[in-house]
C-alpha cells in the first residue's frame, strides 16, 4: 500500500533544505513538458507520448525517457536521477533512456541555487530527490488511471511492476500500450510517493550505469568529438603571464601554412582557425607574437607564500569566535603551533577544455559538456549582444570537470563566442584548448596558508583552537560576494574549519582574503580541500601530544555528532584499527563532513627511506540514503583518488608570474601504480540523500599525513607530502 | 597519398605525413572513440593498435602507419578485447569515460601478451594511462576478471 508517511519525510526534507539556506525555489517544480521547446515539432501523425512533466516521457514504443537537468561528468547523474524516476514509476531499468536537458532555468534550475541551472556542490541527487520521484509518480498515476478506465476497474486494484500494469482479473498492459491514452488525462497535482520499504531500484547495488555501454565501445559523444559541415577548429595563443596583453602580431608564418583559414585577435589572445585541429595548432605554434607584460603579474609561488606568512601575523576577518581562545591558549598546559601550505592546483580534467558554437535562428547554439548553463548563456549572450534565451545549449558528456567547466565567468565558452564573433558569426567554431592551455590558462584551486595554534590542558583535553587562514576568495572571483561573503568572510574559504565539529570550548577562526591576478575557482570539494588537511592534521597531533589513540581522542571530542562518530567507528573497525603493523608501516585516520555527507578514511602507508606508498584505504561514508550504492562506492574510490593526487604529486607553481608546469610530465597526477587498494563501506541510513561527488576528496591528504606521522614521527604540513 | 587500413577498411589520405595518427583517425577517418588528452604520450587516452601493437597515436606520425593496419576501440573484437569490455560493463568501471577507450586498448594489449597478469604486472602495464576520475581500482579488478573469463 502507498501511504502518506512519505509526506512527513518530504516535509523534513524541505525543512532541511531551507535550513541549509538552499535557495529561492525549493518547491518541487514539474511544470512544462519534457519536449525540447527549441526542437522541431514532432510529426502530427506520430503517436503521442505521455509527457506529464519536464522530466519524463513515455513512448508508445514502451521507452521511458528521463530528462536529466545535470551534467554527467563521471559522477553518475545519468544513472542516479533516472533511478529516482524509475523507482516511483515502477519501470524496468532496461527500458529507461536518458536525455540531457536543454538550457532553460525556468524548468531545469538547480533547486538549491534559485533561478540558476547548473551542476556542482554535490547537489544533483540532493536537490532532485523529491522532484524526480514526483515526476515518476505522476506518470505512474496517469498510467494507472488510463488502465482503470480501459479495464473498467478501480484504480486502487491495479498493480504496477517492472513496466507492466496488471489487474487480478487478468488484464495486463505495458507502459507503451497505455501511453497514448494516459497522455489525454489531466496531470494530477498531488501524487503519493513510495514508502522507502517498497524501494526496488533505490538502494539496488546491481543497477548498472546508463552511460557505461557507450563509454566502453567508444561511441559516447564529447565536445571534442563534434563535427559539423563547415566547422572550423580554433586554437588560441594565450599570454604567458596573467595580465599580459597582445603588443604586436606577425601572422605571416602561420598564414603560410596550408589550411590555416583565419587568424583573429580576441580579448584573451590570438585564435588560429583551420578545418582541422592539427593545422590550427601548427598555425598557432608558428605565430610570432610580442606580449606587453608591463602590467603582468610577476610573483612566484614562494613569494606569494611569504606575503601570506606576513599577513598571517596580523588579525583577519572573524569567521568564528567561541569562548576566549587567546586566554585559553595563554593558560594552556601545552600549545601546538603549526603552519600548513597548499599550492595552486589545476583541475587537469581528462578532456582539455573546448566548446562548439554555431549560428542558429535568431541566436546561437552552444554544444558543450556544460556544467553551468545559466552562466554560459549570460557570458555568450553578453559577447554577442543577444538575450540569454537566444543561447541554446546541447549538454554533452564532459570528460570530467572537477568544477572547471562550471567556470564562474564562463571563461572558455565566452572565448568561443569571441572567436565566433570575430570570424563573422556565420561559421560554426570549435574552440579546442591544448593540454598546455588547460594547465597554464588559470582558474586554479587557490594557494592557501593556514596557521593553527591549539592548546591542551593538563589532563590532555583540547581547550583552545585558533586557526588563521590566508588565501584568495573564490566567492569574490565568482562575483558571488553578496551570497557567500558575510562580514568579510568568504564561506568557501573557511568551510570545514569555522564549523569545527570537535568540542573545543574556545574556538577562533579568522581569514585574510588577499587579491591576486591569478584566476581561481572551485576545485572538487572547494574550501574543504585545504581546511580538512589542517584540521585533521592538528587534531591528530593533539591526540599524540595527549598520549591518546587518534580514534578514541576524536570519538570523545565528537560527542553530539553521531554521524561523524558513525563513520569514524565504521572505518576504524573495518580497517582493523589498533592492530599491529610491521616496522616501516603506519596507519592514519581522518574524518570530515562536507556537502552534508560524512566521510572517514583510514590510510595505511609503507615507508622506504624518504619514499613511501599508500597501500590500503578504508572509507566509510554516511550520505543519507544511498540511491545507487555502487555509484556511491565509485565516487568514494575516485574522489579519494583525486585527493590522493594532490596529497602525493600535484602542484602548480608560479615563477616570476609564469606557470612552471605545462602537461602531465610536470603537472603530475595519480597513476595506476600509486592507487591503493580501496574498500568502501556505506552507513545504512533513512535520511534524505546528500552529495557524494566531492566528500571523499578532502579526507585522504590528512589520513596519509597522519599515517606518515605514525610511521616516522614526521609531521608533514605541506602538500604534496614529502618526507625529509 | 598515404594508405592505411583502419578496422578493416582501407583509406587513401592526402595529408602531411607528419600529421599525428590520432588526428588522422579522429578528423579524417572520422572515428572519435580515440581521444586527445595531452599530445605528448603522457596520458594514454589516444592508445590504439598499429600493426597489432599498442601505440600512443598522438605522437605517432601518419608516415609511420603507411601501408599499416590500425585497430581502434570501434573495431575492437578480439577475444581479449571482448572479455575486457564485458568485465568493464560488469564492474561499471567507467565514470566520465574519456580515458576509457585508451584504458581498454592498453588492457587488451596486456591480456593479449600476458593472459594472467599479477597486480604488479597490471600496474606496470597500465601506469601510462591516466584516469583523473581514478577508476584504477576497478580497472585492476576488471582486468583480473577478464583474465579469469578467458582462462
Amino acid at each position: 500500500m502507498r501511504n502518506r508517511i512519505e509526506n512527513l519525510s518530504r516535509r523534513r526534507f524541505l525543512q532541511q533544505g531551507l535550513a541549509a539556506g538552499a535557495g529561492l525555489t525549493l518547491g518541487v517544480q514539474l511544470s512544462g513538458v519534457s519536449r525540447r521547446l527549441d526542437a522541431a515539432p514532432s510529426k502530427p501523425d506520430a503517436a503521442a507520448p505521455l509527457e506529464p512533466n519536464a522530466f519524463v516521457r513515455i513512448g508508445t514504443d514502451d521507452s521511458v525517457t528521463v530528462i536529466v537537468k545535470h551534467l554527467e561528468m563521471g559522477q553518475g547523474t545519468y544513472t542516479g536521477l533516472p533511478t529516482l524516476v524509475a523507482e516511483e514509476l515502477d519501470a524496468r531499468w532496461d527500458q529507461v533512456r536518458v536525455e540531457g536537458a536543454p538550457a532553460d532555468a525556468a524548468r531545469y534550475n538547480n533547486l538549491f541555487w534559485g533561478p540558476t541551472q547548473g551542476t556542482g556542490g554535490s547537489t544533483s541527487i540532493a536537490n532532485s530527490w523529491e522532484q524526480m520521484r514526483k515526476a515518476g509518480a505522476t506518470a505512474r498515476q496517469m498510467l494507472v488511471e488510463a488502465a482503470a478506465k480501459r479495464w473498467q476497474v478501480d484504480a486502487g486494484e491495479i498493480q504496477v511492476r517492472d513496466g507492466q500494469l496488471s489487474h487480478a482479473k487478468g488484464q495486463r498492459a505495458s507502459f507503451g500500450e497505455l501511453a497514448e491514452a494516459a497522455a489525454g488525462l489531466v496531470v494530477p497535482e498531488d501524487v503519493f510517493l513510495k514508502d522507502p520499504a517498497e524501494f526496488r531500484l533505490i538502494g539496488n547495488a546491481r543497477l548498472r550505469r546508463k552511460d557505461a555501454a557507450e563509454k566502453i565501445d567508444g561511441s559516447a559523444r564529447y565536445t571534442q568529438d563534434v563535427s559539423l559541415p563547415g566547422l572550423l577548429t580554433a586554437v588560441v595563443a594565450h599570454p604567458p603571464r596573467f595580465g599580459a596583453r597582445l603588443k604586436s602580431l606577425d601572422p605571416e608564418p602561420a598564414v603560410a601554412i596550408r589550411g590555416v583559414e583565419k587568424i583573429l585577435r580576441i580579448p584573451t589572445g590570438v585564435a588560429v582557425l583551420a578545418a582541422d585541429f592539427w593545422t590550427a595548432k601548427r598555425g598557432r605554434d608558428r605565430l610570432s607574437i610580442e606580449w606587453d607584460e608591463s602590467d603582468a603579474f610577476t610573483l612566484g609561488s614562494e613569494e606569494i607564500l611569504q606575503q601570506y606568512r606576513e599577513l598571517a601575523a596580523t588579525p583577519g576577518a572573524v569567521a568564528t569566535a567561541r569562548g576566549d581562545a587567546e586566554a585559553a591558549l595563554a593558560s594552556a598546559d601545552k600549545v601546538i603551533e603549526s603552519e600548513f601550505a597548499l599550492p595552486f592546483l589545476a583541475h587537469a580534467s581528462m578532456e582539455p577544455l573546448n566548446c562548439v558554437i554555431l549560428p542558429e535562428g535568431d541566436g546561437v547554439r552552444v554544444i558543450n559538456g556544460e556544467q553551468s548553463q545559466t552562466r554560459t548563456q549570460a557570458g555568450v549572450a553578453s559577447v554577442l549582444g543577444l538575450k540569454p534565451e537566444q543561447v541554446r545549449i546541447d549538454m554533452l558528456y564532459a570528460g570530467s570537470s572537477f568544477g572547471r567547466r562550471g567556470n564562474p565567468q564562463a571563461d572558455f565558452t565566452s572565448e568561443a563566442a569571441e572567436i565566433f564573433k570575430a570570424a563573422g558569426r556565420k561559421t560554426p567554431i570549435k574552440l579546442q584548448w591544448t593540454r598546455e592551455d588547460d594547465t597554464r590558462a588559470g582558474w586554479y584551486r587557490p594557494l592557501f596558508l593556514h596557521r593553527v595554534r591549539a592548546g591542551l590542558d593538563a589532563a590532555g583535553k583540547p581547550v583552545a583552537w585558533h586557526q588563521r587562514i590566508v588565501g584568495q576568495s573564490i566567492a569574490a572571483a565568482a562575483g558571488m560576494t553578496s551570497r557567500l561573503v558575510v562580514d568579510g568572510v568568504d564561506r568557501l574559504s573557511v568551510e570545514g574549519a569555522s564549523d569545527l565539529a570537535y568540542g573545543i570550548p574556545n574556538l577562533y577562526v579568522d581569514l585574510h582574503s588577499p587579491t591576486l591576478p591569478v584566476p581561481i575557482q572551485w576545485w572538487r570539494s572547494v574550501g574543504h580541500t585545504h581546511t580538512a588537511f589542517a584540521v585533521e592534521s592538528v587534531i591528530d597531533e593533539l591526540a599524540t601530544a595527549a598520549g591518546r589513540d587518534p580514534v578514541d581522542f576524536r570519538m570523545a571530542l565528537l560527542e553530539g555528532h553521531p554521524r561523524h562518530q558513525g563513520v569514524l567507528k565504521l572505518a576504524a573497525e573495518k580497517a582493523g584499527w589498533g592492530g599491529a603493523l610491521p616496522e616501516g608501516r603506519g596507519r592514519g585516520v581522518a574524518v570530515h563532513e562536507s556537502f552534508n555527507s560524512y566521510v572517514a578514511q583510514v590510510a595505511e602507508v609503507t615507508v622506504r627511506g624518504r619514499s613511501f606508498s599508500v597501500d590500503r584505504v578504508v572509507i566509510a561514508v554516511d550520505c543519507g540514503m544511498a540511491i545507487n550504492p555502487d555509484v556511491v562506492k565509485a565516487q568514494m574510490e575516485g574522489g579519494m583518488g583525486y585527493g590522493l593526487a594532490a596529497a602525493l604529486v600535484s602542484r602548480l607553481t608560479l615563477k616570476e608570474g609564469r606557470v612552471e608546469q605545462s602537461n602531465f610530465h610536470d603537472y603530475k597526477v595519480l597513476r595506476m601504480d600509486q592507487m591503493p587498494r580501496v574498500e568502501v563501506y556505506i552507513l545504512p541510513s533513512a535520511e534524505a540523500p546528500t552529495g557524494v561527488g566531492e566528500p571523499a576528496t578532502p579526507v585522504i591528504a590528512p589520513a596519509v599525513a597522519n599515517a606518515l606521522a605514525a610511521a616516522t614521527g614526521q609531521r608533514l604540513r605541506r602538500l604534496p607530502l614529502r618526507l625529509a | 597519398m598515404v594508405k592505411i587500413t583502419v578496422n578493416g577498411r582501407e583509406h587513401q589520405l592526402d595529408l602531411d605525413p607528419d600529421t599525428p595518427l590520432l588526428w588522422v583517425i579522429r578528423e579524417h577517418v572520422g572515428l572519435t572513440g580515440t581521444k586527445y588528452g595531452c599530445g605528448i604520450s603522457e596520458c594514454g587516452v589516444c592508445t590504439l593498435f598499429l600493426n597489432g601493437a599498442p601505440v600512443r597515436s598522438c605522437s605517432t606520425p601518419l608516415s609511420a602507419a603507411a601501408n599499416g593496419t590500425v585497430l581502434t576501440i570501434e573495431g575492437l573484437d578480439t577475444p581479449e578485447g571482448r572479455a575486457i569490455q564485458a568485465a568493464w560493463a560488469d564492474l561499471d568501471v567507467v565514470q566520465c569515460g574519456f580515458c576509457q577507450s585508451g584504458q581498454i586498448m592498453s588492457a587488451t594489449a596486456l591480456l593479449t601478451q600476458n593472459p594472467s597478469p599479477t597486480d604488479a604486472e597490471i600496474d606496470a602495464a597500465m601506469s601510462g594511462n591516466i584516469c583523473r576520475c581514478a577508476t584504477y581500482a576497478r580497472i585492476r579488478s576488471a582486468i583480473k576478471q577478464a583474465a579469469a573469463a578467458l582462462a
